[in-house]
C-alpha cells in the first residue's frame, strides 16, 4: 500500500484535494494510475486486492472516490463495487471500474449496482482529469 | 560522448522503436506524464513492466510444459500481460498476446506454444531496447547532475 499527497494550487487559495484509492493487482497499472491522479493534484493510496482495499476503508474514512480494476484475482471490481454499496458507512464513496475490455453487459452491470464511471483501459490523463473535476463539484 | 549526442542517440532509438512497433501512443502518454517532480516516471515503470513480464512468462512456460493444459490459468496470465502491455505502450507484445488469447479459446496447444514464442521474442526484443534507452536516459541525468554541482 502506497500514499502521497498533492499540492496546494497556486494564488494563494487551497483547490479541493481529492484523495483516491486506486485498487488494481497489477503493478505497472497501479504505478500509472498513481501518476496520472497525483499529476492532477489528487492524494492517491494504491493497494493490490480488493480484500486490501476493505481493509483500507475500515481504517481509513477519508477516502472520496475509489478507482478499481475489473478482473482482479480473488475479489473482481464488481464485487468490490457491490461491498462498498451495501455498506452503510462506504455506499456514498464514488466508485469508477477500469478495464481492458468493452464488453457492454459488464459495463450495464457495473453500472446499475452504482458504479460513477466505467473506464477503458489504458486510462488516459483526460479521463482522469474529467472523472476529477466531476467529484469535486 | 557530449550529452547533445547522447540526447541525440536516446530520441533517434524512440523514434525507432515507434517506428517499427515496438511501442504505441501510449508510450508517449507515459512521457508526456514524466515530470521534474518524478523524473523517473518512465525508468519506473518500464522496471516494473520488465519484471511483470519475466515472472508471467515464466508461469506461462511451465503451464504449457503440462502435459493437460489448463487453458484458463493460461488466459489469465496472457490477459495479465495484455494489460499491462497495453498499459505502457508495448504495442507488439500487446498484439502477440491477442493471438495467443485466440489459441487459447480455441484449447490449440501447438498454436499456443508458438504464440508463446513469438511473446518471447517480442518482449526480450523489447527489452533489449529499454535497457539501451534506460542507459542512455542514466547517462544523460548523470552528466546534468555533475554540471549542477
Amino acid at each position: 500500500m502506497s500514499s502521497s499527497r498533492g499540492d496546494l494550487g497556486a494564488g494563494g487559495e487551497a483547490e479541493r484535494e481529492l484523495h483516491v484509492l486506486a485498487v488494481d493487482d497489477s503493478s505497472v497499472d497501479r504505478a500509472v494510475i498513481a501518476k496520472l491522479l497525483r499529476s492532477s493534484k489528487h492524494r492517491v493510496t494504491t493497494v493490490d486486492s480488493g480484500k486490501r482495499a476493505l481493509e483500507l476503508l475500515g481504517l481509513e474514512p477519508n477516502v472520496n472516490m475509489i478507482i478499481t480494476d475489473y478482473w482482479m484475482p480473488e475479489m473482481t471490481g464488481y464485487e468490490l463495487l457491490k461491498k462498498v454499496k451495501e455498506s452503510s458507512t462506504l455506499k456514498e464513496i464514488p466508485v469508477v471500474i477500469m478495464s481492458s475490455e468493452n464488453v457492454a453487459n459488464r459495463i450495464n452491470r457495473c453500472l446499475e449496482e452504482g458504479a460513477e464511471d466505467f473506464l477503458l483501459k489504458p486510462v488516459r490523463p483526460s479521463d482522469v482529469s474529467r472523472l476529477c473535476s466531476r467529484m469535486m463539484r | 560522448m557530449a550529452p547533445t549526442a547522447l540526447q541525440e542517440k536516446l530520441n533517434g532509438l524512440v523514434n525507432s522503436m515507434f517506428a517499427e512497433g515496438l511501442l504505441d501512443e501510449q508510450f508517449q502518454q507515459l512521457q508526456m506524464l514524466q515530470d521534474g517532480s518524478n523524473p523517473g516516471f518512465v525508468a519506473e515503470v518500464v522496471t516494473l513492466f520488465c519484471e511483470d513480464s519475466e515472472r508471467i512468462l515464466a508461469e506461462l512456460t511451465k503451464l504449457m510444459d503440462q502435459a493437460v493444459v489448463d487453458y484458463s490459468k493460461v488466459d489469465a496470465y496472457v490477459h495479465q500481460l495484455k494489460g499491462s502491455s497495453s498499459s505502457v505502450g508495448a504495442q507488439n507484445v500487446k498484439l502477440a498476446c491477442i493471438q495467443f488469447r485466440q489459441f487459447c479459446e480455441d484449447n490449440n496447444k501447438e498454436g499456443c506454444m508458438r504464440a508463446l514464442n513469438v511473446v518471447k521474442h517480442e518482449y526480450y526484443h523489447l527489452r533489449s531496447k529499454f535497457e539501451t534507452m534506460l542507459h542512455l536516459e542514466n547517462r544523460i541525468q548523470a552528466y546534468e547532475t555533475k554540471q549542477q554541482s
